[in-house]
């Protein structure tokens, strides 16, 4: 058998940074969300707000090992799968993953220690604090992340010098077009995933018979924040896609299933691309709506794939990409917006409720990955739009080597996800269980704190 | 050859090599003590993991991020080095990630799965800490010998693997004598002095084989005078392994005393271990192929990296000192709440 180093590799990073986003996704926001319930507890003392806080923080704990471990992955992948990437790049990028690194890792890493077991031991204060900062440092480290994937897609600010790139101005660098857009896309990706987590979770717990508070509240806050996002979102997704036609035309074609430049081009709904024919097989259209949603003109004209002849990227996976990624979001908007109604007006409503947050529970990263791959798949050929195609990046690794880690990574991410789903639901049942906080040690620790306080001045 | 360095603009590489140099360092002993309990929980009892691991949970963490950090480094300010080592070390690589992935959820899911699955956890998170210490020892051996090919390398790099497994198993025990109490106490000090001896063959191995893997570090150590000027690093090295072997077999003393002094010395030994070997590689970045100054980014890039690095690393020191100073004596059970 024949192993092409390229394409595994290529299929290998995919696997890797699939699976390592996942959770990431849901860390970001759901640092906030933790914080909003100590906030909440602070404000009330109503004890409820800590059980939820204390029942959503294992989740975030299990969610952020595996974000972390993968991530470690990650960082070893450009070494051992794509040198060419930092050899060419890497002034660029190695100085805003260095600011990854110190800006964030050591901060989220050092105070989710405080922030997980350190409750009994340290002030309120300093709790609230350790959450604070838990939370800003995943939010900085998608900062930086994200600065360096849009320069990736939009890159400025450089020169060329013998094939390696140069950093020349770092504002431009940092603020690259894309990369407001991008930030905001994902950090409301982000909320939205852990506001469906948080939703779907305690939809489970109330199936399961569990109905108190608790569940009431952490249910309602997953809509609310959801129901509120989701608008945003489509908003800031559209604004993205502007920006997208601008710097990127290529990527929007391919979304559009666009073969060839048109004035007053159709939305196409549905459709099979066919790259043989370089036309959609089956379309349902609309006819002049892309042209009027991208351009704000019903004659505005959109340029086609025909225009980036051998230099575009697959159609058939941005396209469908780009569906799934809309249709999710149709349907968060759809099952948020019933859900406040549900939550407010009509309480007989949740237990049908229920049974639909609970298969949302993960929606967020249906369509956060289905996004990511219109992205990423959409700036192909190129690693570095414009300087770097992904074929020049790729190490002298032997095929055969990648295939036996792929086949490892494949297994290990298949085997985690398991066990982190199935734990979820475990947490969720025990919970319910009354494997919450016992009353006893309710009392105790403000007195266990006092003396910790003492003994620490 | 500080002011040619200075004159020559050499000095930020160097700089560079020296801080990804500190982090790996740093991560050797912080991530050195809790892999070494991690392979140390396969000879406790139940209970014993649930101590063992509460004296390593609020720190793992960030133990880690110093790896992120010096391979960080290393990619961004040495990208080509970068590309050379680790396409080398493909396999080792991969297998050491895959132990981090077991170590790192099973430290979480422990806690959390139904009481029957955790036996499992605890065995992968025992496989996940040992498949990562061969690893990277597996790693220094094949980096010692600039990736050289043949039986014997890998034979001598399996050897330095079990070395280094050996060495991250001594520093976890001297943290378990400071951290924990009682039989998990004088049970470390058992382990401790098992592994002291195999440390001491792996270190041995490694002083002796390295300057005749290359003529040139053979020189670097045996020329006149600065055999004179080396001599501290084996003796010091020496007289402290020899302390802790008659310290140990005092262990655990009345009242607890000293119980943090064996760690204490583990970590002077790593400090001069490595200090040896920096001095046997410098200014190579890849062995007898690639110098730090050679290997190294642009100076425009490497500088806007420095300065966020001085201006980041006294907050990071702080807040990991207070870290330690929240967790500090003996190890407590883990709650959440």
């Amino acid at each position: 058998m024949d192993f092409d180093p390229f394409v595994l590799s290529r299929i290998q990073f995919a696997a890797n940074i699939t699976f390592h986003i996942m959770f990431p996704t849901i860390t970001i926001a759901l640092g906030w969300i933790l914080l909003f319930f100590k906030l909440r507890f602070t404000a009330t003392k109503d004890e409820t707000w800590m059980h939820a806080y204390f029942f959503f923080t294992k989740i975030f704990a299990l969610s952020f090992a595996i974000g972390v471990v993968t991530g470690i992955t990650m960082s070893f992948q450009f070494g051992t799968n794509w040198p060419g990437y930092m050899e060419t790049v890497g002034n660029i990028a190695g100085p805003l993953l260095a600011y990854e690194v110190l800006t964030a890792f050591f901060l989220e890493a050092t105070f989710l220690g405080i922030m997980l077991f350190g409750y009994r031991r340290v002030p309120g204060w300093l709790h609230t604090l350790a959450t604070f900062l838990v939370a800003f440092g995943t939010t900085m480290s998608a900062f930086w992340i994200l600065v360096l994937n849009s320069w990736m897609q939009t890159p400025q600010g450089f020169e060329m010098i013998d094939g390696v790139a140069h950093a020349t101005n770092w504002m431009e660098i940092v603020f690259n077009p894309s990369m407001p857009y991008r930030l905001t896309h994902m950090l409301i990706a982000s909320g939205l995933t852990a506001s469906f987590l948080v939703a779907g979770i305690s939809a489970l717990r109330y199936v399961m018979n569990d109905r108190g508070p608790v569940v009431m509240k952490t249910m309602r806050t997953g809509i609310f924040i959801a129901a509120f996002l989701i608008p945003v979102q489509i908003f800031v997704g559209d604004l993205h896609g502007l920006n997208t036609k601008e710097h990127q035309p290529a990527k929007v074609a391919a979304m559009e299933g666009l073969w060839e430049t048109e004035k007053g081009a159709p939305l196409v709904l549905f459709g099979i691309p066919n790259s043989e024919t370089k036309q959609n097989d089956y379309a349902i259209e609309i006819p002049k709506l892309a042209s009027l949603i991208l351009t704000h003109e019903w004659d505005g004209e959109l340029k086609g794939l025909n225009e980036f002849e051998g230099k575009h990227p697959p159609v058939g996976k941005v396209f469908w990409g780009f569906r799934i990624m809309v249709g999710t979001g149709i349907l968060m908007l759809l099952v948020s917006w019933a859900g406040v109604i549900i939550v407010t007006k009509k309480k007989d409503w949740i237990k049908p409720l229920a049974y639909v947050l609970i298969p949302m529970a993960f929606s967020g990263w249906l369509a956060t990955i289905a996004g990511w791959y219109v992205t990423e798949i959409g700036r192909q050929p190129y690693l570095v739009y414009g300087i770097l195609t992904t074929e020049q990046a790729l190490g002298p690794v032997k095929g055969g080597a990648v295939f036996t880690t792929l086949m490892a990574y494949l297994g290990v991410y298949a085997l985690l996800l398991i066990a982190y789903i199935s734990t979820i639901v475990y947490m969720a049942k025990r919970a319910g269980d009354g494997g919450n906080r016992d009353p006893e040690n309710t009392k105790t620790q403000g007195i266990e704190r006092r003396a910790g306080i003492v003994g620490a001045e | 050859m500080i002011h040619d360095l200075i004159s020559s603009g050499d000095w930020l590489p160097v700089t560079f090599a020296f801080l990804m140099g500190l982090s790996m360092l740093i991560y050797a002993v912080l991530d050195g003590y809790d892999l070494g309990v991690g392979m140390l929980t396969a000879f406790a009892s139940d209970d014993e993991k649930d101590s063992m691991i509460a004296s390593i949970g609020p720190f793992w963490d960030a133990n880690e991020t110093w790896l992120v950090l010096g391979v960080g480094l290393l990619l961004v300010a040495f990208p080509l080095a970068h590309g050379v080592i680790l396409s080398e070390l493909y396999l080792p690589v991969a297998l050491m990630l895959f132990g981090l992935i077991f170590r790192g959820v099973s430290f979480d899911f422990r806690a959390k799965v139904a009481k029957h699955k955790k036996h499992r956890w605890d065995k992968s998170f025992f496989a996940g800490s040992l498949i990562t210490a061969l690893a990277q020892g597996y790693m220094l051996g094949a980096y010692i010998t600039g990736f050289a090919d043949g039986w014997a390398v890998v034979l001598f790099s399996c050897l330095i693997a079990i070395a280094v497994a050996s060495g991250y198993c001594l520093i976890g025990a001297a943290w378990l004598i400071w951290r924990c109490e009682h039989d998990l106490q004088i049970k470390a000090v058992r382990w401790m002095k098992q592994n002291l001896a195999f440390t001491c063959v792996g270190i041995a191995l490694v002083s002796a084989s390295t300057p005749f893997v290359s003529a040139r570090i053979f020189e670097k150590w045996f020329e006149f005078p600065a055999f004179l000027m080396l001599a501290p690093i084996p003796a010091l090295t020496g007289a402290l392994i020899i302390g802790l072997y008659l310290m140990l077999r005092k262990m655990p003393l009345n009242k607890d005393r000293l119980a943090w002094a064996p760690f204490a010395m583990t970590i002077a030994v790593y400090v001069l271990c490595f200090c040896g070997l920096a001095y046997s590689f410098y200014p190579y970045i890849v062995p007898n192929a690639l110098t730090i100054v050679d290997a190294a980014s642009a100076p425009e890039s490497l500088m806007i990296i420095l300065i966020g690095t001085l201006i980041v690393l006294p907050i990071l020191i702080g807040y990991t000192l207070l870290a330690y100073y929240i967790f500090r004596g003996k190890a407590q059970e883990l709650r959440y709440d």
